[in-house]
């Protein structure tokens, strides 16, 4: 197999009239949340949140601390139960506007039809949203199975296909052909996705003894494992040096552009932010204050006093030439 | 007293000494009323202290020389435990290979070698209570290590499915209606000769039934509560084994539990027993030997498959529960699913072992089914190092073996006067061993890791990077 080409990243941000200045949220959505409400106790963690992440998009979700960015992540992958509100996501091309309703009159947690499903994932537990919506994420403090090889780490998010080739457990046992052929085809599929991310020579180590850049790359490629149509990574560049950082870039727009992965993206970095997102929603205090495109949310004053704290206009102004507007 | 340490001496001797003398002092305050009394009666029923100063000052002063050394040794080795151990080489994984390898050839071979060396009447004690016992605890250890060691469930009540299996079996072949069906069905001789044969499997999916029902409710415990429930289930099975006299028999238990066959040929004297048949002299040994044949087997079958399953994804699934719960469920992983197989799998094999303790014994009671079996297996996991298949052997052979070499320690009377029963030691020596473990060894005895699956080479991951898993 060959390495396939890594793509230069571009040393520089695409001018802003080459970029997709429109956003598919509106014409392709793939996952709609509609009013988001989560409390714990007396503090509403997020606040009314309504938004929409377009399929193919590279959806960012950017906030100061605290403000409920990663409350929304553990909503949509079903760990947190929302205290109110929906989130419809779909496979194909079925129109989710004119199901969500007819799916919320039922018991079901899905929808089929002739163009494709709907999921809402508020009635799914979290494994679920996984393994059926096919909604992956990673963990803003890293969740790797540290004392497992980085190739086993892999395999476990092969878990539900294999089981099934092994027949639940007793094809494999008993060594069918069946099983042998469907792990050497998930080996190949974590061997894609260790050249993809630059890990292949560390296959054999255990998770637990990378660097903490490599260790970033392999929780997405554990999470690209699973195979998703919607990919949510909590602030993947955390911690990276600057070439890490633009590496990373070039790793999710492969995702986004080979692997028709749309990508809902946490980052407190915001050149990182400007630079790969192809839509930007701004929370602060759990509500949110803009949605648009990057141009778009970069000029909004809101977004610069919340998202930055300045109090005073000077501040602003100072900031604002930081950031390079 | 004070000794001065030398110029070029970093060791501070001084701090030692006082270390040493505080865990002395602890130790006689511990042990003082523990050791250094005992209770006696005397001819007219009278109780009396009988004051035993040389055992206690023996104790104490091995507590003040063992703490000293250890103190001793760990400023020595200062430096060098700093030093971060370099990743284990894919040797410890050769020496578990062909060690367990080894190990397996000389179990095969071992009945005949006592019995070539002790002779029909002495070899009994060295293969029954020595082998099987040890066979009986190995199978355990790996059965509870699937639990515990792969899929990082403390399960405290472990012994609550070897109990179920055992009943299962003792109840089943006892039991007057089977019997009298299976006398209409197949004939009168066919039950008592085959009832353990039929038996096996039930009491293992019978006891497999148990796990999941234990399963259900601690799904959502983790780490202390789940250890508390399940130590809860095994006290609530053997009390219910007491009390529902009706059903098990008390406290009086159930004897004459038919012994199993040679595949329908019994081992007694008469004319179509197994020595007539063979054409040999009737020895109770024979039936010992199967016996010690047939454990072995059922523990090879528990680590062939429990190391199968550790390759298949059932068997990574339990390890990264292990690892991290929450990450697996973003994986799309039903934990729940995964905790009830680990539960149902390591006491199914629980069972098995339970069904042969029944059918090697002829007479269970609840009285064998007690927490401290409990203990004892989840030590031998922990000892020989969670996850490793090797390790239980040896703990095994330690803890078990170690016992029932205490009761060869005879001329130790010499020392402490006929009174003692170095066997009565066991549990402090038990605990002694665990302590130094704990300060030696805290990842068991074989604490490295063998990935399932590798690309280019088989690394061994050190287990400081294995977690224990949370419960
Ligand atoms: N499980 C929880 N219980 C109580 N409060 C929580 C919980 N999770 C998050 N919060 C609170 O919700 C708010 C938003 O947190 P979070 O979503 O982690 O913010 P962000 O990821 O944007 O930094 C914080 O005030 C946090 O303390
Ligand atoms: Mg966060």
């Amino acid at each position: 197999m060959d390495d396939p080409p890594v793509p230069a990243c571009s040393p520089r941000a695409p001018a802003p009239a080459e970029r997709r200045i429109l956003m598919r949220a509106l014409s392709d959505p793939i996952l709609k949340v509609q009013n988001l409400t989560m409390r714990f106790g007396g503090l509403v963690a997020v606040n009314d949140l309504t938004f929409t992440a377009g399929r193919g998009d590279i959806t960012a979700l950017i906030g100061p601390n605290g403000a409920g960015k990663t409350t929304v992540f553990n909503c949509i992958t079903g760990f947190y139960k929302p205290t109110t509100g929906r989130m419809a996501l779909r496979h194909g091309t079925i129109d989710i506007d004119a199901y969500v309703e007819r799916l919320t009159d039922t018991p079901n947690d899905h929808l089929k039809s002739a163009d494709g499903s709907l999921y809402l994932l508020e009635r799914m537990p979290d494994f679920q949203v996984s393994a059926r919506a096919k909604v992956a994420r990673t963990f803003q403090n890293i969740r790797l199975f540290s004392g497992m090889t980085v190739l086993e780490n892999l395999m476990v998010a092969q878990h539900n296909p294999l089981m099934v080739a092994s027949n639940w457990t007793i094809g494999g046992l008993l060594g069918f052909a069946g099983f042998r052929k469907r792990e050497k085809a998930a080996i190949e599929s974590a061997k894609y996705w260790l050249e993809k991310t630059k890990l292949i020579d560390r296959a054999d180590d255990p998770a637990g003894e990378l660097p903490y850049g490599d260790q970033r790359r392999l929780e997405i490629a554990r999470a690209m494992c699973t195979e998703p149509v919607l990919l949510c990574l909590d602030e993947p560049a955390a911690g990276l040096n600057p070439r890490e950082s633009l590496e990373l870039n070039a790793l999710l727009r492969s995702i986004r552009d080979d692997h028709g992965t749309s990508l809902l993206l946490i980052e407190h970095d915001m050149s990182v932010v400007m630079e790969i997102s192809d839509h930007v929603v701004v929370l602060d205090y759990g509500t949110k204050i803009s949605d648009g495109t990057p141009d778009q949310v970069k000029s909004d004053p809101r977004v610069i006093a919340a998202y930055l704290g300045a109090e005073d206009e000077a501040e602003v102004e100072k900031i604002e030439a930081e950031v390079g507007l | 007293m004070m000794m001065e340490a030398p110029a070029r001496e970093p060791v501070n001797f001084a701090g030692l000494l006082k270390d040493a003398a505080f865990a002395a002092a602890i130790a006689f305050g511990l042990f003082s009323l523990m050791l250094g009394l005992k209770t006696d009666q005397t001819l007219n029923n009278q109780m009396v202290l009988v004051p035993r100063p040389g055992l206690l000052a023996a104790v104490v002063g091995l507590v003040f020389v063992g703490r000293f050394l250890i103190g001793y040794w760990q400023a020595v080795n200062a430096g060098k435990i700093t030093k971060r151990k370099a990743p284990a080489t894919p040797l410890a994984l050769k020496i578990e290979k062909y060690g367990t390898a080894a190990f397996v050839g000389f179990l095969f071979v071992y009945p005949m070698m006592v019995l070539g060396t002790a002779g029909p009447s002495g070899a009994i004690k060295w293969i029954d209570n020595l082998g099987i016992q040890i066979l009986i605890y190995i199978m355990l250890g790996w059965g509870l290590n699937i639990v515990v060691g792969l899929a990082g469930l403390l399960d405290l009540g472990y012994v609550a499915f070897y109990a179920v299996g055992a009943y299962s079996y003792a109840l089943l072949a006892t039991s007057e209606p089977v019997r009298e069906f299976m006398a209409g069905v197949v004939g009168p001789t066919f039950w008592p000769l085959w009832a353990f044969w039929i038996c096996l499997p039930v009491a293992g999916i019978l006891a497999a039934f148990w796990g999941v029902l234990l399963g259900f409710p601690v799904l959502r415990l983790r780490g202390d509560y789940l250890a508390i429930v399940t130590l809860a289930f095994g006290e609530i099975i053997r009390l219910v084994l007491i009390n529902w006299v009706e059903f098990s028999g008390g406290y009086a238990g159930i004897s004459s539990i038919p012994r199993p066959s040679f595949f329908g040929v019994p081992f007694n004297a008469t004319e179509s027993g197994f020595a007539a048949t063979f054409g040999l002299e009737f020895t109770p040994i024979y039936r010992t030997i199967f016996l010690f044949y047939v454990i072995l087997i059922l523990a090879l079958i528990t680590a062939v498959v429990s190391t199968r399953l550790r390759r298949l994804p059932v068997g990574r699934a339990w390890e990264a529960l292990r690892e991290d719960e929450i990450a697996c469920r973003s994986l799309g992983i039903n934990t729940v699913n995964t905790k009830l197989t680990a539960f149902a799998i390591g006491a199914m094999f629980g069972g098995f072992a339970g069904a042969f303790f029944a059918a090697r014994q002829g007479f269970i009671s609840p009285e064998s089914f007690v927490f401290l079996e409990s203990a004892q297996i989840l030590a031998i996991v922990v000892l020989g190092g969670m996850g490793s298949l090797l390790g239980v052997v040896i703990a095994s052979i330690l803890l078990v073996g170690g016992v029932e070499l205490l009761r060869e320690l005879d001329f130790l009377k010499a020392y402490f006067g006929d009174n003692f029963d170095p066997a009565q030691y066991r549990m402090l020596i038990f605990g002694a061993c665990m302590v130094l473990m704990m300060l030696w060894k805290p990842r068991g005895l074989i604490s490295v890791r063998e990935p399932s699956v590798f690309l280019k080479e088989k690394k061994a991951v050190s287990s400081d990077l294995v977690k224990e898993g949370h419960g």
